[in-house]
């Protein structure tokens, strides 16, 4: 969250809505530690990262759902996943991501 | 809640934030300090909040952020919530000693780092914010007397690069950094100035255990030619200690220094 503080306060005080996404729990190989985090805004602007690039584009889309449903979820992004997801990490670990919207 | 956060890290004051991720309250959180007996927010009741507090301060103290699971009530060995616990640990500190032509260098690739960056050297001149403008603090102040001051702050994720190459400041500077418990103690030099410093060293008492913690001459071999390739030796060297993988570090290598 450090790394995105300048951009969430920016991004807050222009009143927009906001949704966080952090690295909760890690399996195996993963770029990033838990406390890993991105954020997205309504714009579909982007700050932070959750991984070395391989799921963040799917993130958005989750993080743009949550914007419309409010509502806050894991969600599971891994190679060992039953096809649930398209994307995984291609270093085969399995991370496990908190969403919500920064509403508090 | 998240205008606490933002000040706590502002002002880089160690605290935990603790957010339900599964079960009921999902999204609820609570914010724990170290020094704050009082807790700010709520997971549901009082006795989770004082389980997950207490877990939130162990987390913390250690550096690290995971999931905890728990009865409704904050019993162990249930799992009715899920909550994730993120530390939020004051960064590292770095004291580079010798406002020298390494230390601009070395201050950029600490800051990307994340480090928290202090440079000191007795030189009033050289010692300037202007000089280094990407480091947190410059300090015109012999090392030994800044070491005094803060050294007890220094812990295993801290480092010390002694940078001056100057025996009448890095032999005080080398002696006050081994009283304090800092991970790293990087010494440069040319072979030769080191093997000059270690003399020096023991005939001020250093033992052979403590000569141990210094790496010296500082940096990974790497054969580096300018400030920057330098630089990058000195955190390679940081980060392979962290990590115990092994490495061709100077202080075990012979043959020139630069490539």
């Amino acid at each position: 969250m450090r790394e995105i503080l300048g951009d969430l306060e920016k991004w807050r005080s222009a009143g927009k809505q906001i949704v966080i996404a952090r690295v909760v729990d890690l399996e195996g190989s993963g770029p990033r530690e838990p406390g890993a985090s991105m954020a997205v805004n309504e714009d579909g602007e982007v700050a932070g990262s959750v991984s070395g690039g391989c799921v963040e584009g799917a993130v958005v889309s989750e993080a743009l759902q949550i914007m419309e449903s409010k509502d806050r979820r894991i969600v599971t992004f891994g190679y060992s996943d039953d096809e649930a997801f398209a994307v995984g990490l291609t270093c085969g670990g399995t991370i496990h991501l908190f969403l919500e919207p920064l509403d508090w | 809640m998240f205008e606490s956060l933002s000040k706590l890290l502002k002002e880089e004051t160690p605290f935990a934030l603790v957010t339900v991720i599964e079960g009921t309250n999902k999204g609820a959180k609570l914010l724990v300090q170290p020094l704050e007996k009082s807790l700010e927010g709520t997971l549901g009741n009082e006795s989770l909040d004082r389980v997950a507090a207490r877990d939130a301060l162990g987390e913390l103290a250690a550096g690290r952020s995971g999931v905890r699971h728990y009865g409704l009530h904050g019993e162990a060995r249930e799992e009715a919530i899920q909550v994730f616990i993120e530390s939020f640990a004051p960064p590292p500190q770095m004291l580079i000693f010798g406002a020298v032509d390494f230390t601009g260098a070395l201050v950029k690739v600490a800051k990307v780092l994340g480090y928290r960056v202090t440079v000191c050297d007795a030189r009033e001149i050289f010692a300037t914010k202007k000089r280094f403008p990407q480091a947190d603090e410059v300090v015109a102040d012999w090392p030994n007397r800044l070491i005094d001051q803060v050294g007890y702050s220094l812990d295993t994720q801290d480092a010390i690069c002694i940078l001056t190459h100057d025996n009448k400041f890095d032999v005080p500077a080398v002696l006050a950094s081994l009283k304090t418990k800092v991970g790293y103690i990087g010494v440069m030099g040319s072979r030769r100035t080191h093997e000059d410093r270690l003399e020096r060293l023991k005939e001020s008492g250093v033992s052979e255990k403590e000569i141990t913690r210094l790496r010296s001459p500082i940096g990974m071999d790497l054969g580096a030619r300018t400030p920057e390739e330098t630089a990058i030796s000195v955190v390679s060297e940081i980060i392979a200690l962290r990590t115990k993988r092994p490495m061709h570090a100077l202080k075990d290598t012979a043959g020139p220094i630069h490539g």
